[in-house]
């Protein structure tokens, strides 16, 4: 099987973030940087997939500034055996520009499995996987948390809220991928020393139309200040009548 | 065209409350536009039962769809229909921003060519565009973006707009597959509720969350006494509870996890991690109960209780179950 992978290379989310002074943007001053985490773990899964069939080749494309080239590297690295970076300086906010210069790069790919993660976990758009889909005509299957691929049909399941289903389609096919199918592995040393030989082309990014336009970033509103009712069990009728009478959420 | 298109959602013949969501939505901007609000009503036999609902909620129109088809969640035969329609003429359209809203928004835009806004918290409409707020970077940041597709296909945050009781005629029109909704490519072959049967978090008027204060897995039967006194309370966690195994992954609340906004959050022996906060900090009302009074969840909390969850959970459980059963 033919299979690539999607990856945005985003900010660690762990820590505080500082607007930039733009006002449409993080301040960058400190911030690590890797895969966004559900592109890492369809990157888990493609990867898997040819581990499985001793056979295979994962392809991951990234688009974006020459710095993504280090996040494609890691991809090699975790077992992918090449690399495109879809070269474009400038953050882009709309979907389906992305998606568009994506397509263009899939379209003569002969891919049976094209995966991306479910969304990125910076601009939260979740996209760009379905609009790759429509672009090339392929079926989808958003968001899975399980896999199969067996005699040319896709198998997932998907969690809804309190509920899951299951879904097929026929490959060649797009799916994107939420939590509980894989975690992305950790390098390893030989990985690593293997990734500097894999082969990584740099090509222009075909960006369509940007009719999405981030006007500005905001940190969320802190909430007031609360208070302390009281201390152990004895403020407990205290706290009931705020929820009663003040908050009226009783 | 100024009419609003709502899509409202079903699972397994139920509305849900989403669904009502994003029909009072549609009615918050018809009225300011003095448009028409077409709510569309997708499901098997039986599910125009609910199209009453939706005209109480201010849909002028409920387009139903009503198709052994359309059972189970039919992705590409519902967008060959909703692109359609949109195509007709619409100013914009709703749909929940829950795992089926995501798919079909984004297939809709699609195949429309159009850009569209996700998880929106905030829309403000002018004459050729909407201004929009959605989280981004794990809900550490607010996005505002102006979105000038038309239609402008929105996914709505559950809990950004409430339902609210508006009622307009609701006259009753049949919604028809375009082409066989049986020949797509993908299939949904089975739906099916999560063992338990219990309020989904997302759903839930009141989260009940437990952390690590709770010591062991099994103190989370104070957790759940409490839920249970509310009645209308659904369970959560912090991810180092449901890390350890004391409760399922699917509970956990937080950047990684499930995000919430119920109307009530009682926070139980959790810090308060910033990571966690992402999760629940717009629940319109914060309980924070924690025996160290540093822990920065008081920061976030309108109520706090400084003490001994052990202590203070039990208390609590017996005055929720008197104050139910007085009022």
């Amino acid at each position: 099987m033919k299979l690539a992978v999607c990856i945005k290379r985003v900010p660690d989310m762990e820590g505080r973030f500082k607007i930039a002074a733009s006002g449409t943007g993080i301040d960058e001053a400190g911030l690590k940087y890797d895969m966004s985490d559900f592109d890492g773990y369809a990157a888990e899964v493609a990867i898997q997939i040819t581990e499985k069939a001793g056979a295979g080749e994962v392809t991951v494309i990234s688009l974006g500034p020459d710095v993504v080239q280090e996040t494609l590297r890691k991809a090699l690295s975790m077992g992918a055996h090449r690399a495109v970076q879809l070269k474009h300086d400038a953050p882009v906010s709309d979907g389906f520009a992305v998606a568009t210069a994506l397509a263009a790069e899939l379209k003569d790919g002969g891919y049976d499995l094209i995966l991306c993660g479910r969304m990125a976990v910076d601009t939260q758009n979740r996209s760009t996987g379905v609009f790759i889909a429509e672009l090339l005509g392929l079926p989808i299957i958003t968001a899975i948390s399980q896999l199969s691929v067996d005699g040319g049909v896709v198998k997932a399941r998907r969690e809804l809220e309190g509920a899951y289903e299951l879904i097929e389609c026929p490959l060649p096919a797009v799916v994107t991928i939420d939590e509980g199918i894989a975690r992305a592995r950790y390098p390893s040393l030989k990985g690593i020393m293997a990734a500097k030989k894999k082969p990584l082309d740099v090509k222009p990014a075909q960006l369509g139309a940007i009719t999405y336009q981030l006007e500005k970033m905001e940190l969320p509103a802190e909430r007031a200040a609360g208070r302390i009712v009281g201390e152990g069990k004895d403020a407990v009728p205290e706290l009931v009548r705020l929820l009663k009478e003040e908050a009226k959420v009783l | 065209m100024t009419n609003i298109l709502a899509f409202s959602e079903t699972r397994l013949g139920e509305l849900r409350r989403a669904g009502l969501e994003t029909v009072t939505a549609a009615r918050r901007v018809a009225d300011a536009t003095g448009g028409q609000v077409h709510a569309v009503l997708a499901g098997g036999p039986g599910i125009a039962q609910h199209a009453a609902k939706l005209a109480a909620h201010g849909a002028d129109v409920v387009l139903v769809l009503e198709h052994d088809a359309f059972a189970n969640y039919n992705p590409e035969a519902l967008t060959a229909v909703l692109a359609a329609r949109l195509g007709s003429g619409y100013r914009a359209a709703f749909f929940a921003a829950s795992a089926l809203g995501h798919d079909l928004v984004a297939r809709v835009a699609a195949r429309m060519k159009l850009a569209y806004a996700s998880d929106v918290t905030e829309f403000a409409f002018s004459a050729d565009s909407v201004a929009v707020a959605h989280p981004g970077y794990t809900n550490k940041i607010v996005q505002r973006f102006v979105l000038k597709a038309n239609p402008a296909l929105i996914s709505l945050r559950a809990g950004a707009v409430l339902p609210a009781e508006n009622a307009k005629a609701g006259a009753v029109e049949a919604l028809a597959p375009v082409g066989d909704p049986t020949a797509t490519r993908v299939k949904v072959t089975l739906t099916e509720k999560a063992a338990g049967g219990k309020i989904d978090l997302g759903e839930a008027p009141v989260i009940i969350a437990g952390g690590r204060g709770l010591k062991e897995a099994a103190n989370f039967k104070l957790v759940e006494d409490l839920a249970a006194a509310f009645g209308n309370a659904a369970v959560g966690a912090t991810r180092a509870v449901t890390d350890d195994g004391w409760r399922p992954h699917s509970d956990q609340i937080g950047q990684t996890g499930r995000l919430v906004s119920p109307d009530l959050y009682v926070a139980c022996g959790i810090s308060g991690a910033i990571q966690h906060l992402a999760g629940m900090r717009t629940s319109k009302t914060i309980v924070a109960i924690n025996k160290d009074k540093e822990a920065p969840i008081f920061k976030a909390a309108d109520y706090g209780i400084v003490g001994d969850v052990m202590d203070v959970l039990p208390a609590l459980t017996e005055a929720v179950k008197q104050a139910r059963a007085g009022a």
